[in-house]
């Protein structure tokens, strides 16, 4: 029994009045709230714990290492990483990846090369490679998509080569919902020695990610998209490329030893941790993790699948309505236009009524233009949305639509 | 007339509006009523950049007057830039780069002209005073 009642009473920010409506909200693909468990543990970690790591004798100091590296370990076996080591703290996805693609860029990318990407890519797994492949003169290959806004998988074959040197896909569109088949992309690149990294922001909270099983060179994430606090998120790397990569920047933490003549470098992943963490924010996210663990992933997975399945069947009824991205694998976003007006306007009336969406292109611009539409509006779901909200999100529409017409 | 006065005009429309839907309705008929902008200027060199909707603005300056005309593809942005459009709309360059528009507040649509609201607004505004600043240059210089 998925006890949704008990679970809202978990989000303080969920029960609040906007213009004298009940807060509906449903612009989780661009944060979600944060249950009190996570935010007591930040404040029980300034209240209590707050240090710096690593580098004190001191007992506070070694409190918070511990709990940061506990933090660690709950993130690996969460995404059942091999090692905790393989396991970097960094500011989100998009450090993340801008990680990769310099480090890797540094390292392996030269005149010639190419990175291949999706047309379904957000802007933070473009252009991280775009300033990757202008400093080395390497090619930026993508792979299309089809209407439905599924990967014209086929593709891939003739796109993959030897001048390909790294594949960057995301899990999930965070402007269409679709699941992408990564398992299937990942051996495709790796019958030929092709690493793949995995932009896997919107989906560590909906869906089981398993790196092992998976086989992915490189996941990433963000805390804030899964409950936890925002400033925070993760690198997975198999150790072996981490252990190629050249460190991404110079600071305290990451060295071994320093002189002016030359510094060598911290093992993993102290090595790629320059500066004083964010250990905070590290906690909460460990915290958010416990937290869906309790609920369990398979029940937010199949109450979040049933809540987009609710939401299509009513929003295909609104006549003018067309929904953007119909992938038959898809979590719990749904991208819509309706005809004859702008998303903008119908995002200004839904807020009136307390109901908070994301309007506009989604940092995902190449997927408007291959849709010829300024944007989209859109409604995802979280583990706490209702039913209920739907219905008041639909009425929503349609009294917006009435009034725009 | 002056701008003041134009402004007052506009708050005492809205004053008839008890609740948000008619001021919006009110709004989006304005936009559905403001005069269409020349199509030629409905180019990217007359966009002024929002992160949602596009506006495009184009001004002309004829005996001391500056004329603007604007569009937008979104319904309400338009039905705000129309009110922005009849405030300041033929006055002279000096009372533009003075105006302060207090009637968006008293209307209470200064939520979109907020700079925490990405839909360019702020920057139509700007955009406005500086073709009026632009003319006044151009002018002093041909005196």
């Amino acid at each position: 029994m998925y006890n949704i009642n008990a679970i809202r009473l978990d989000f303080p920010a969920l029960h609040q009045q906007v213009y004298n409506h009940p807060l509906v909200y449903l612009d989780n693909a661009a944060t979600t709230q944060k249950p009190k468990i996570v935010i007591d543990t930040l404040l029980e970690y300034y209240n209590k714990q707050n240090s710096n790591i690593h580098r004190g004798v001191h007992y506070l100091s070694q409190q918070a290492t511990t709990a940061y590296e506990e933090a660690r370990k709950t993130i690996q076996i969460f995404i059942n990483a091999e090692h905790s080591h393989e396991i970097i703290f960094t500011r989100g996805t998009t450090e993340s990846i801008n990680l990769v693609a310099s480090s890797f860029g540094k390292q392996f990318l030269k005149a010639g090369d190419e990175v291949l990407i999706t047309a379904m890519e957000h802007h933070s797994n473009i252009v991280p490679w775009q300033l990757a492949c202008e400093e080395r003169q390497t090619k930026l290959k993508v792979i299309p998509i089809a209407n439905n806004g599924e990967l014209l998988i086929n593709d891939i074959d003739k796109l993959l080569s030897k001048k390909t040197k790294i594949v960057a896909v995301t899990h999930i569109s965070n402007a269409l919902g679709t699941i992408n088949p990564i398992k299937e992309i990942i051996k495709k690149a790796h019958q030929q020695n092709i690493p793949v990294l995995i932009d896997g922001a919107q989906a560590l909270p909906h869906i089981k990610i398993d790196v092992q099983e998976l086989d992915c060179d490189f996941y990433c994430f963000s805390g804030h998209k899964m409950y936890a606090p925002m400033g925070v998120g993760i690198l997975y790397g198999k150790e072996k490329w981490l252990e190629e990569l050249p460190p991404y920047q110079g600071g305290g933490e990451m060295i071994e030893n320093v002189t002016f003549d030359k510094t060598t470098y911290n093992e993993l992943p102290y090595k790629f941790e320059a500066g004083t963490p964010n250990v905070g924010d590290g906690l909460g996210l460990a915290a958010a993790i416990k937290y869906m663990n309790t609920i369990g992933l398979g029940n937010i997975n199949s109450y979040e699948l049933s809540l987009l399945d609710y939401a299509t069947k009513k929003l295909k009824k609104i006549e003018g309505l067309r929904i953007i991205g119909e992938a038959h694998e898809k979590a719990g976003v749904i991208s819509f236009i309706i005809k004859n007006i702008h998303p903008s306007d119908i995002g200004t009336i839904l807020d009136k009524l307390g109901i908070a969406v994301r309007t506009g292109h989604h940092c995902a611009q190449p997927i408007m233009d291959f849709y010829k539409i300024p944007g989209t509006v859109r409604a995802s779901f979280a583990l706490y949305n209702t039913f209920e909200e739907i219905d008041i999100f639909v009425e929503g529409i349609i009294k917006a639509k009435k009034m725009l017409e | 007339m002056k701008i003041e006065k134009i402004e007052k005009e506009i708050i005492s429309e809205f004053e008839n509006f008890d609740d948000w839907i008619d001021k919006y309705n009110h709004i989006i008929e304005f936009g559905k009523s403001l005069q269409p902008i020349d199509e030629k200027y409905k180019t990217d060199s007359y966009v002024i950049t929002g992160c949602q909707s596009k506006v495009w603005l184009h001004a002309t300056f004829n005996e001391g007057k500056i004329f603007f005309e604007a569009d937008s593809d979104a319904i309400i942005t338009k039905g705000i830039v129309g009110l922005l459009i009849r405030v300041l709309s033929n006055q002279s360059p000096d009372d533009i780069i003075k105006a302060k528009l207090e009637f968006i507040e008293k209307v209470g649509l200064h939520e979109h002209l907020s700079p925490t609201r990405s839909n360019g607004l702020t920057s139509m505004l700007k955009q406005m005073k500086l073709y009026a600043l632009a003319f006044k240059t151009k002018l002093s210089q041909n005196q």
